[in-house]
């Protein structure tokens, strides 16, 4: 297979990798029949390779089922993957490690359900320090930090400290999560879909809050999201996710205003516009992701794209650099590829 | 975007704040405004006080027989609820047979209570082999009817109430496990889990501080409603014989006893199965107005 993820080209010439990925791949099996024996397996993420520079955001976007979600647990390490490795800062985060303890909580996460990720037998406070605790901080000293961290994101400690979470509005809640996510002292924070489920002025209030911390506390975020709008809004760069794999990753302005692969002008295309007289010109994406179980041969986007030849069913594209740190995976964007939109080497 | 001022968002000033109610403060609360369950509450009381304090409450001796006095009728003057079979006061063998009835109505769900739960958590919580090995060994015990279960297993100890009470206790480990396991495994897909798990907190922290708070309630409803199931078995072992020894008190024997006067004295005989009926339908009731506040979205 030709030029199949090339980290050297994904790493760019970036000097400062806060999160180093490569090649990381996870499946699930489908179990069944009388022993529950493996029938299948879903290829979730897909051997996917990036860096996530410090102090950047990382905006993560693709329609649901692409993997995002499996890629952020398992880069907090909730599901170990098959292969590929996790380096935070040149350290392997490797399942078993000692030095795994310390590495996590430098990496936390904000979950998209912001009810379902906060204990509803716990005190606000209580859910803030349990991770505190258990990383060795003494009561008193969790506590403190405790009512840090709700101050920082806005939320009086006097007033929510001791309150439960059914009390809380959406958007309170979700800077509770915020709040706990920063009380370990991260320096990466994995969002995945933490603003979607909120209305969007609270929603808005969250994002400048988060801008706001990033600036305070030095953090690094990755920013996973199906809303481009909000993506374009946060992101410093974005990378576009088609089943399980990295097919385009670049600069905001790039992607938003020259993308390059066909998925990610659609996804974009399928936006709608505030202007009435610009209207949505470029061909819709159609029909539904293929089945993760069996993509397609070739380029997995081939059954939905409108320059598909059948080059596109033989050979899969490598991410492959498109000037100014922008890599793509399309033969059509590829010199030399054979496909007729190519540029001939 | 224009910043917006997080100061908006600041709730208002301390002293407006309503006090917020734990889960358990707010289940208290609806017990305490539920007239059955209070009713069915003071009359278990007002049974267990009499049982313990039997001594000092029984009119006369439990154990002194008299054959002059045999079957007396219900009404009596000096045996106000009459005589059994052997002229023993009945009033007074009823009241100490609380002693023995009620403990083991409640002693071998208490046991099973802690053992099937703390199995049942961990298999929910490890999942994988373990929980198949858990979970499928309790299995088996659901080949068996409970009460064949707990009269096989008396069987082959031998009678007495510590064989009694470790059939019993056997008996309803399973059930609580399979309960406790199902809870747990709903609870540990939550994402409040998962992110205590991202903070690298150890299992036993996450099940003692985040698990066990969210799968007692669930727990706790189920044992309630095995006390009268325990009761009944309870006293159908020692109706067997395989429980409670004579000349003992306890409810199931003295309706094993009364059993042949039920054509002379049929309401003398009947007098203990009201006392295990009443017990068993007030911690039944009790039950469900635990399932009731319990069911409440805190």
């Amino acid at each position: 297979m030709l030029a199949q993820s090339q980290p050297a080209a994904v790493g760019e010439s970036s000097s400062a990798a806060l999160l180093r990925v490569a090649d990381l791949r996870k499946s699930f099996p489908i179990k069944g029949g009388l022993f529950g024996r493996a029938q299948a397996h879903v290829k979730a993420v897909d051997g996917i390779s990036f860096d996530v520079r410090t102090g950047e955001t990382l905006g993560i976007v693709g329609e649901s089922g692409c993997g995002k979600s499996t890629l952020a647990r398992l880069l907090i390490q909730l599901i170990e993957p098959d292969t590929g490795t996790i380096a935070l800062d040149g350290s392997p985060m490797a399942a078993g490690s000692a030095a795994l303890r310390v590495l996590r909580r430098q990496i936390q996460m904000v979950f998209q359900d912001s009810y379902a990720s906060l204990n509803p037998r716990l005190t606000i406070e209580d859910s803030i320090t349990f991770g505190l605790k258990a990383n060795g901080t003494d009561r008193i000293e969790a506590k403190h930090r405790a009512h840090a961290v709700l101050d920082m994101v806005g939320l009086a400690p006097d007033m929510f400290a001791q309150r439960y979470p059914h009390e809380l509005s959406g958007g309170q809640r979700q800077r509770v999560n915020i709040a706990r996510a920063l009380a370990l002292g991260p320096r990466l924070l994995i969002l995945d879909e933490a603003v979607s489920a909120l209305d969007k002025s609270v929603e808005a209030q969250v994002l400048n809050q988060l801008q706001e911390l990033k600036q305070r506390l030095d953090l690094t975020y990755i920013f996973i999201s199906h809303d481009l709008n909000v993506v374009q809004y946060i992101s410093d760069r974005v990378l576009v996710m088609y089943l399980g794999k990295a097919i385009e990753v670049g600069p905001v302005q790039r992607i938003y205003n020259a993308p390059l692969h066909p998925y990610t002008r659609g996804l974009l295309s399928s936006r709608l516009s505030m202007d009435p007289r610009r209207r949505v010109s470029a061909a819709p994406l159609s029909g539904d992701p293929p089945n993760p179980i069996d993509p397609p041969s070739g380029c997995r986007f081939r059954t939905r794209c409108p320059i598909a030849e059948p080059l596109c069913a033989q050979r899969e594209p490598g991410l492959v650099a498109a000037g100014d740190s922008h890599i793509v995976a399309c033969h059509a964007q590829h010199s030399g590829s054979g496909h007729s939109l190519a540029a001939q080497a | 975007m224009p910043n917006l001022a997080l100061d908006d968002l600041r709730a208002p000033p301390t002293g407006l704040r309503p006090r917020s109610r734990s889960f358990w403060q707010t289940v208290g609360r609806r017990l305490a405004r539920d007239p059955v369950t209070l009713t069915c509450a003071a009359v278990l009381l007002l049974i267990l006080l009499a049982a313990i304090f039997a001594p000092l409450i029984a009119p006369h001796d439990p154990y002194r027989t008299s054959m002059a006095r045999r079957l007396l009728a219900v009404g009596d003057h000096r045996h106000w609820l009459g005589t059994d079979e052997l002229g023993r006061d009945l009033l007074s063998r009823l009241i100490y047979g609380g002693r023995m009835s009620l403990f083991m109505g409640f002693m071998p769900v208490v046991l099973a209570t802690i053992i099937g739960g703390t199995l049942g958590v961990i298999a929910g919580y490890a999942g994988g082999a373990l929980n198949m090995a858990i979970m499928r060994l309790f299995d088996i015990f659901y080949a068996f009817p409970s009460v064949l279960l707990a009269v096989a297993i008396s069987g082959v100890l031998g009678a007495g109430l510590v064989n009694s009470l470790v059939s019993l206790t056997l008996v309803f480990i399973p059930p609580v496990a399979r309960v406790a396991e199902s809870v747990t495994t709903q609870i540990r897909n939550q994402d409040y889990v998962e992110a205590a798990r991202a903070t690298g907190a150890a299992s036993w922290r996450i099940v003692t501080g985040h698990v066990l708070s969210n799968v007692t309630g669930p727990i706790l409803i189920y044992a309630s409603s095995l006390i009268s199931v325990s009761i009944v078995i309870a006293s159908g072992l020692s109706f067997l014989g395989l429980g409670v020894v004579p000349p003992e008190p306890e409810w199931g024997l003295m309706l094993n006893t009364l059993r042949q006067a039920i054509y002379i004295a049929p309401l003398n005989a009947i007098l203990p199965g009201v006392m295990i009926f009443i017990t068993s339908m007030c911690s039944n009731l009790i039950s469900d107005g635990l399932r009731g506040a319990m069911d409440v979205k805190v």
